[in-house]
C-alpha cells in the first residue's frame, strides 16, 4: 500500500527537517573547534554522529507509528527522533547541553530520552534490542495497544544482544520489529568484512520469523515493507526483521577523515541523495508543486534556525546539578 | 637505555603503543592484533597505526562488532600459545563482553591449576572531559582491578606506555592496558603535553607493578594514575608557591599494586591525597588509603584525603562534567586541608 499524498508530504517534510537539522548541527559543531579540531570545544562538544542520507529509513518506518509505539534508536539518532516526534526544541537544547534539554543536559546527542513519545537511544551498539523487546513484552502481557521498533545498524547485527533479543521476541511472538539500517559501514569496517551474509534479512530464518530486505534507500519501498512488518506486529503475529539499504553521506562521526572510503563512493552517494530524488518524484507525480517544495525547505530551515537560536541562548545547568537524578 | 647519545624524539602515547606492538610482532610471530577498526583506520585512538601495512590482514584483524566473540577467541588463541593483543574501543563497552574478560581470561590460569595461562593483552581507552557523556567517558579502574586474575596497567606518558606494552605482551597473564584518551595524542582530543615525552627507538620494558616517584617532596604525598598524574604535578607546582613541598607518585599499575612506594612516601611526608578520575566509592582511592592505614597508621599526621569522581554517571553538559572531574585546584585544596 502506497502512502497517500498527505503521508508522502509528511515524509518529505520530515526528511528535509532532519537534513536541515543536521546541516545546522554540523556548522555549529565546528564553531570553536578550529583550527585544531578538538572535541571538547565549541557550543556542541563531544562526539557527533550525523545521519544525513539515512532519512528515508526513519520516515518510511515512523510514518506507521503512533506516540504509544516505542522506538529504541542508536548513536546516530537524529533522523529517527525527529520522525518519531521527539520534542524538537528540547532535543536541540539537549545537544547543546542546556538545562532545558530532554535530560537537563545529562545525556547529550547519543542519549536522547523522550517518554512522551516513547523514544530512547543509546551509544552502545545493539543495546536498544533488549529494551524494545521488553516494551513489546509489557504491551503483550497487559494486552495494550502499541508495538516496539528497534533501529540498529548493520554492524550491530553482529552483536550478541541482537541475536538473543531476536530469538526471545520470536519465541514469545512479541509485537516487535527490528529495523537494520544498512549503510554498509561500521566505522571503517565494511559490512562484507564483518559478516558472511550479504543481507541480514536471511538471518530471520534462524528465528523462524519473516525477514525482508529493501533496496535503494527509497522511502516509499521502506514505507511499504515496514507497513507489512508493523501490521503483523499489531495483529499479534509476532516480530519481523527488516533490513534497509541506506547511506550515510558524512563520516562515521564529525572529524572522521574517511580514508577507508573511495572518492568514487562519496561521489556516488551524493548523486544518490534521497531528498532531491523524492522532491523530483513528488513534483512529477503532482503531489506538490516546485514552489510548495521550496516552501517546505524554507519553513523547515526557519524551524531549525529558531530551535538553534533558542538552544544557543538557553541556560546551562548549574554545575552541582550533575549530582541530581541518579536516583529518583 | 642502550644508546645514551641517541637523538631525542618525542612520541605520543598512541605512537609509543603502536611502536611497541610492531617491535613485539617482529620479534614473536605469535603476537597478533585484533579489534574494531584496528586495520586501515589504525585504531580510533591510534593504537595500531601502521601495523596493517607492515603485517597484513592476517596479523592485524578488523573484527565485527562482536566483543564477546573476539575477546573470548583471544583467550582460546592465547591458550594455544598465541599472544593476542585485542582492543576494546572504549572501556565503557565492557558490559557486552565482561564474561569473556573476568570469567575466561582472568580465571583460565587458576582453573587449569596454572597449566594453561592466557597470555593476552586487552587494550582499552578510558577517561572523559570532552562531553562524550556517560557511556563513553568512564575510567572503571576499580572495576577491573577488583577482579582477580588480570593485571591492570595505566601509563601516564609515552615512555611508560611503550615499556609497559612490551612487558604486557611478554607477560604470561592477561593484562588490561588502559590508556587515557586525554593523553593519547590524537588531534581531536586536547592532549596533555606532559604525556608526550622522549621515547627510545630500541625495545625496552617497564616492569608491571612498579610505581614511580615523578616528583620528590617532603610535606605531602599526591598519588595519581594516568591523567591524574599530570593534574597532581600541576597541583604540586601550585603548592610550592604555598610553601608546601609535594611528592607525586604515578601508580602506573593497579595490579600488581606497588604499595611499598606509597608507604615509603607517606612515611616521609605524613600526609596523603589520592587523585582518581574513576568513581570514588569502592575504588583505587579507597584501596590506597586502606593500605596506608593498615600498614602505616603511625606515619600519618593528618586524615588522608581523596579527590575522585563522585558516584554519578558522567554527564554530557560541560559545566556538570567539569564540576565532577578532578583538577589541580581541587588537589591543591585537598592537600592544604591536610595541614
Ligand atoms: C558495544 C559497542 N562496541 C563498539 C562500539 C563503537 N562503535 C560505535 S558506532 C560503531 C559502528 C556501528 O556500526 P553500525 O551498527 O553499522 O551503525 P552505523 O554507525 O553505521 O550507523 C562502533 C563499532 C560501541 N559504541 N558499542
Amino acid at each position: 500500500m502506497k502512502p497517500d499524498a498527505s503521508v508522502q508530504k509528511w515524509m518529505y517534510e520530515t526528511m528535509v527537517k532532519s537534513r536541515q537539522f543536521e546541516e545546522k548541527t554540523a556548522a555549529v559543531y565546528l564553531e570553536g573547534k578550529q583550527p585544531l579540531f578538538n572535541m571538547a570545544n565549541g557550543p556542541i562538544p563531544g562526539e557527533m554522529h550525523l545521519s544525513n542520507g539515512q532519512e528515508p529509513v526513519a520516515v518510511g518506518v515512523c510514518a506507521h507509528l503512533r506516540p504509544e509505539d516505542a522506538v529504541t534508536a542508536t548513536h546516530r539518532p537524529h533522523h529517527i527522533a525527529i520522525a518519531k516526534g521527539v520534542n524538537f526544541q528540547a532535543m536541540t537544547d539537549e545537544i547543546f547541553g542546556k538545562k532545558s534539554g530532554l535530560s537537563g543536559g545529562r545525556g547529550g546527542h547519543m542519549h536522547l530520552f523522550d517518554a512522551a513519545v516513547n523514544f530512547v537511544c543509546s551509544g552502545i551498539i545493539a543495546e536498544g534490542m533488549g529494551p524494545a523487546v521488553g516494551v513489546a513484552l509489557a504491551r503483550q502481557m497487559r494486552d495494550e495497544e502499541g508495538i516496539a521498533v528497534a533501529f540498529i545498524g548493520e554492524g550491530a547485527a553482529n552483536q550478541g544482544a541482537f541475536h538473543e533479543a531476536m530469538n526471545l521476541a520470536a519465541v514469545w511472538k512479541l509485537p516487535f520489529v527490528c529495523v537494520i539500517e544498512d549503510n554498509s559501514w561500521g566505522i571503517s569496517v565494511a559490512k562484507r568484512d564483518a559478516t558472511s551474509v550479504p543481507r541480514n534479512d536471511v538471518r530471520a530464518a534462524g528465528y523462524g520469523i519473516p525477514g525482508e530486505y529493501v533496496e535503494g534507500n527509497d522511502p516509499l519501498k521502506i514505507y511499504e515493507a515496514a507497513g507489512r512488518a508493523i501490521a503483523r506486529a499489531r495483529a499479534g503475529e509476532g516480530p519481523s526483521l527488516l533490513e534497509v539499504e541506506t547511506y550515510r553521506l558524512a563520516g562515521h562521526f564529525m572529524g572522521d577523515a574517511e580514508e577507508y572510503r573511495t572518492a568514487e563512493e562519496k561521489k556516488s552517494l551524493e548523486a544518490n541523495d534521497p531528498i532531491p530524488k523524492m522532491r523530483a518524484r513528488l513534483i512529477e507525480e503532482a503531489i506538490i508543486t516546485a514552489e510548495a517544495a521550496d516552501d517546505i525547505g524554507i519553513r523547515m530551515m526557519a524551524e531549525v534556525q529558531e530551535a538553534f537560536g533558542r538552544a544557543a541562548s538557553a541556560r546551562y545547568p548549574a554545575p552541582e546539578e550533575a549530582l541530581e537524578k541518579v536516583f529518583v | 637505555m642502550t644508546n645514551e647519545n641517541r637523538k631525542k624524539r618525542k612520541l605520543t602515547i598512541a605512537k609509543a603503543m603502536s611502536e611497541a606492538l610492531a617491535q613485539e610482532m617482529r620479534r614473536d610471530k605469535n603476537v597478533f592484533v585484533m579489534g574494531e577498526d584496528v586495520g586501515a583506520l589504525g585504531g580510533v585512538f591510534g593504537t595500531t597505526q601502521g601495523l596493517l601495512d607492515e603485517f597484513g590482514k592476517n596479523r592485524v584483524r578488523d573484527t565485527p562488532i562482536s566483543e564477546t566473540a573476539f575477546i573470548g577467541a583471544a583467550v582460546g588463541a592465547a591458550t594455544m600459545g598465541m599472544r593476542p593483543v585485542v582492543e576494546l574501543m572504549f572501556v565503557d563497552f565492557f558490559g557486552v563482553c565482561m564474561d569473556a574478560i573476568y570469567n575466561l581470561a582472568a580465571k583460565n590460569a587458576y582453573f587449569s591449576g596454572g597449566h594453561q595461562p592466557a597470555p593476552m593483552v586487552l587494550m582499552t581507552s578510558v577517561g572523559g572531559g570532552y562531553s562524550d557523556a556517560g557511556q563513553h567517558s568512564q575510567c572503571l579502574y576499580g572495576t577491573f582491578a577488583h577482579l582477580p586474575g588480570m593485571k591492570v596497567v595505566i601509563p601516564s606518558n609515552a615512555y611508560d606506555a611503550k615499556g609497559l606494552m612490551v612487558s604486557a605482551i611478554r607477560d604470561n597473564n592477561p593484562v588490561i592496558f588502559m590508556f587515557h584518551k586525554n593523553l593519547q595524542g590524537m588531534g581531536w582530543l586536547g592532549t596533555v603535553k606532559g604525556s608526550i615525552v622522549d621515547v627510545p627507538e630500541d625495545s625496552y620494558t617497564v616492569p608491571l607493578g612498579k610505581a614511580e616517584i615523578v616528583r620528590e617532596g617532603e610535606d605531602v604525598t599526591l598519588v595519581g594514575l594516568g591523567a591524574t598524574v599530570h593534574q597532581a604535578l600541576d597541583a604540586a607546582g601550585e603548592l610550592e608557591k604555598d610553601g608546601v613541598s609535594a611528592e607525586v607518585i604515578d601508580l602506573r599499575s593497579l595490579v600488581p599494586l606497588d604499595r611499598e612506594t606509597v608507604l615509603n612516601s607517606v612515611k616521609k611526608t605524613g600526609r596523603l591525597v589520592v587523585v582518581d578520575d574513576d568513581y570514588q566509592s569502592y575504588g583505587v582511592s579507597g584501596e590506597i588509603i586502606a593500605t596506608v592505614v593498615e600498614q602505616g597508621v603511625d606515619f600519618i599526621k593528618a586524615a588522608p584525603k581523596r579527590v575522585a569522581y563522585p558516584d554519578v554517571p558522567v554527564p554530557f553538559s560541560r559545566p556538570m562534567e567539569q564540576h565532577c572531574l578532578p583538577n589541580a585546584s581541587k588537589i591543591r585544596a585537598a592537600a592544604q586541608a591536610c595541614f
